[in-house]
């Protein structure tokens, strides 16, 4: 009986100590890869940096109110939170290719997955940003041409145009990263409408003595208002 | 000598042929108004006169020109080109009907040289640079030794513009010749509180109207603005006429102004005012960068030659709604923080915002204040810290709040008053001309 004991007990270890054996290189590997996978990750950081740097991209987010945003949620510059991002991002599929050398089952399958998310991931983040730059310039514009033409409330004009943008573009966002994609379609379709709804009823209810102004500064003639058009600024 | 001389007039073929070919080589001009332009060979004067939907007043413009060319050159090959910008109204067939013989009958004086009308459409909508363009091919094709562009706009076109304008350069040997009118005390207000001063401060001479639909020049200047490459770049259309006198001042060229008489502003009035802001402001900041080199060693102001006065007003009763100017500069400088922001010091902005709160008759927009903005607006505009244009367009409310305090300031002034005023404004951009080299370092 305790020979018996010892003897499969000493084969438990036998397999153990063989697994092990079997497993060790293979923890090597995923180390090594990790490693060198830091490595490469920290150069890539460094040369996104500097390229950042170089093209001045903090001021290009800037333009597009990406940085407003990124102050208001207490994160760092446009440029440190990119570089952070494909250094985490690069750091990270190394580790998780070091793991898929491991060869534990069902793993290589996530793994396979996240790999294949990744260039989604990119083209969800240039989506975004182009987009916070499109909305940026156009409400900007909308309120540099509201002001001008002396039209009342440009901010809020300004404003709903802003808003519109980032809605639609974060529809496109998360439809590319395949995120809930019947639920986004709905929820933009009701905001959308909604806003356009709500504009109308807003134009109708409020702007009707706008309206009427604008109509008739337009169309009728005879009384003319006098401002500084009467004189030609050149 | 002959042999030098012969030898010159080779060289001079030489490039005038190779201009020649670049021109047809670049597709810019067409076949048909190519070969018009061999057809009449070389001329003395060319008169540009661009064109679009000028039908109405285009007729009386051709007589003017004509007879003044009958009076000041009818011993010169003249030739009127018109660029037409897509006109619906037969305004080409009009420029190109009227015959040297119509003009005679009334002023008895007969040209001795020949006379063409040649009319070319070169597009479906008006653009300013494409037309001046025209003009200074035709004129380089033409060898014309003077030139001048004049507006249909101008409905009181004089036949002795053209010998106001084309006279030094002809006969004097200037190569470019800009004019000076007489106008109300508060007409042209972004000329005389933007434009003028800014100009002169940064080039050190008094150019008086620096932008002008109505200007001479010479043969070689024309070749020299050609040749610059501003042409393929859509954000230099507008203000054109101003890059070409900056480019005329940064060469070194000899620049003289005539006085033309009253400036009729009746089509420029109800002028949309950020249009004329990107005409002027918009062409002169953006002019800075390449025209450096020449702003930067520049200190004071030289007056330049001039025929006739530089300047005179004109002072009858005018109402002005100073109320409105001075409400949309306190809008804009209120719902524009944003933008001003990013493109103004914290200190001038913090100025502008106390002057914005204060009330109609304490209202006061110092002109140190304003050239400060002004600067500050040319290098963010250099620095593209936001769209240019929305540099451009965010001058506006700033304009009609100096407008405004202009008035103000000038509502009994006399003319001397005026101009007094308006070289007060000079003197302080002139001042101030290190600050923004300042900036921009």
């Amino acid at each position: 009986m305790r020979e018996m004991i010892v003897s499969e007990l000493s084969q438990a270890l036998r397999e153990i100590a063989r697994g092990f054996a079997h497993l060790l290189p293979r923890v090597i590997v995923m180390l090594i890869l990790a490693s060198a996978g830091w490595v490469i990750a920290y150069a890539a950081k460094a040369v996104l940096r500097s390229i950042l740097r170089l093209v001045k991209f903090d001021k290009l987010s800037e333009n597009a109110g990406a940085t407003q945003l990124l102050t208001r949620a207490a994160l760092p510059s446009a440029t440190e939170l990119l570089c952070r991002f494909v250094f985490w991002v690069a750091w990270l599929g190394f580790i998780l290719l070091g793991v898929s050398v491991l060869g534990i089952m069902g793993l290589q399958e996530q793994i396979a997955r996240f790999f294949l998310f990744l260039p989604r991931l990119f083209v969800a983040v240039f989506i975004m940003f182009l987009g916070l730059l499109a909305a940026s310039f156009f409400s900007r514009a909308a309120l540099l041409a509201a002001v001008n033409a002396n039209v009342p409330s440009p901010r809020v004009l300004s404003l709903a145009i802003r808003s519109m943008i980032i809605v639609f573009v974060l529809s496109i966002v998360f439809e590319e990263l395949g995120l809930a994609e019947q639920t986004m379609l709905v929820a933009f379709g009701i905001a959308f409408g909604a806003m356009m709804l709500g504009l109308a009823i807003a134009f109708g209810m409020g702007g009707r003595d706008l309206a009427r102004r604008f109509l008739e500064k337009k169309f009728v003639r005879g009384t003319k208002e006098e401002n500084e058009d009467d004189l030609s600024p050149l | 000598m002959e042999t030098t001389a012969h030898r010159a007039a080779s060289q001079k073929h030489a490039a005038v042929l190779r201009t020649e070919m670049k021109l047809a080589e670049e597709n810019f001009l067409t076949d048909d108004f190519l070969r018009q332009l061999i057809n009449v060979g070389e001329v003395d004067i060319l008169v540009g006169l661009p064109t679009h939907n000028n039908a109405k007043t285009i007729g009386s413009i051709v007589q003017a020109i004509q007879r003044g060319i009958l009076r000041g050159f009818p011993r010169e090959r003249a030739v009127i080109i018109n660029p037409d910008g897509g006109s619906r109204d037969g305004t080409p067939a009009l420029v190109t009907e009227v015959s040297i013989g119509d003009s005679r009958p009334t002023s008895n004086l007969h040209a001795l040289r020949t006379f063409h009308s040649i009319s070319t459409k070169y597009a479906s909508s008006p653009a300013s640079d494409v037309a001046l363009r025209t003009i200074l091919a035709a004129a380089e094709v033409l060898r014309a030794k003077a030139c001048v562009v004049l507006s249909p706009e101008s409905a009181n076109i004089e036949p002795e513009w053209l010998s106001k304008l084309l006279g030094p350069i002809y006969r004097d040997g200037f190569d470019l010749v800009t004019p000076t009118y007489r106008r109300h005390k508060f007409e042209g207000l972004l000329i005389t509180n933007l434009l003028y001063p800014m100009t002169r401060a940064l080039y050190g001479l008094r150019v008086r109207e620096a932008y002008s639909p109505e200007f001479g020049f010479s043969g070689p200047l024309g070749s020299q603005f050609l040749e610059q490459n501003v042409w393929n770049d859509a954000a230099n259309g507008a203000g054109v006429e101003l890059r070409f006198t900056l480019s005329a001042i940064a060469g070194k060229y000899r620049i003289g102004q005539s006085f033309l008489g009253e400036k009729d502003s009746a089509g420029r009035r109800g002028a949309d005012l950020v249009l004329a802001l990107r005409q002027t402001a918009g062409a002169l900041f953006s002019a800075l960068e390449p025209g450096f080199p020449a702003w930067s060693v520049a200190t004071g102001s030289q007056p330049i030659p001039t025929t006739g006065t530089d300047q005179e007003v004109i002072l009858a009763p005018l109402r002005v709604n100073r109320r409105r100017l001075r409400e949309m500069f306190s809008t804009g400088v209120a719902e524009l923080g944003s933008v001003f922001a990013s493109i103004l010091s914290l200190s001038t902005l913090a100025e502008l915002q106390r002057i914005a709160r204060l009330g109609e008759d304490e209202f006061h927009y110092p002109a140190e204040l304003w050239v400060r903005t002004v600067y500050e607006l040319a290098a963010s505009y250099r620095k593209s810290v936001i769209s240019r244009d929305h540099i451009v367009q965010a001058l506006a409310p700033l304009f009609r709040g100096r407008a405004c305090t202009f008035l103000m300031e000038n509502r009994n002034a006399s003319a001397g008053e005026v101009e007094n005023s308006i070289e007060g404004l000079c003197i302080e951009f002139e001042r101030l001309k290190p600050y923004l080299l300042q900036m921009w370092e």
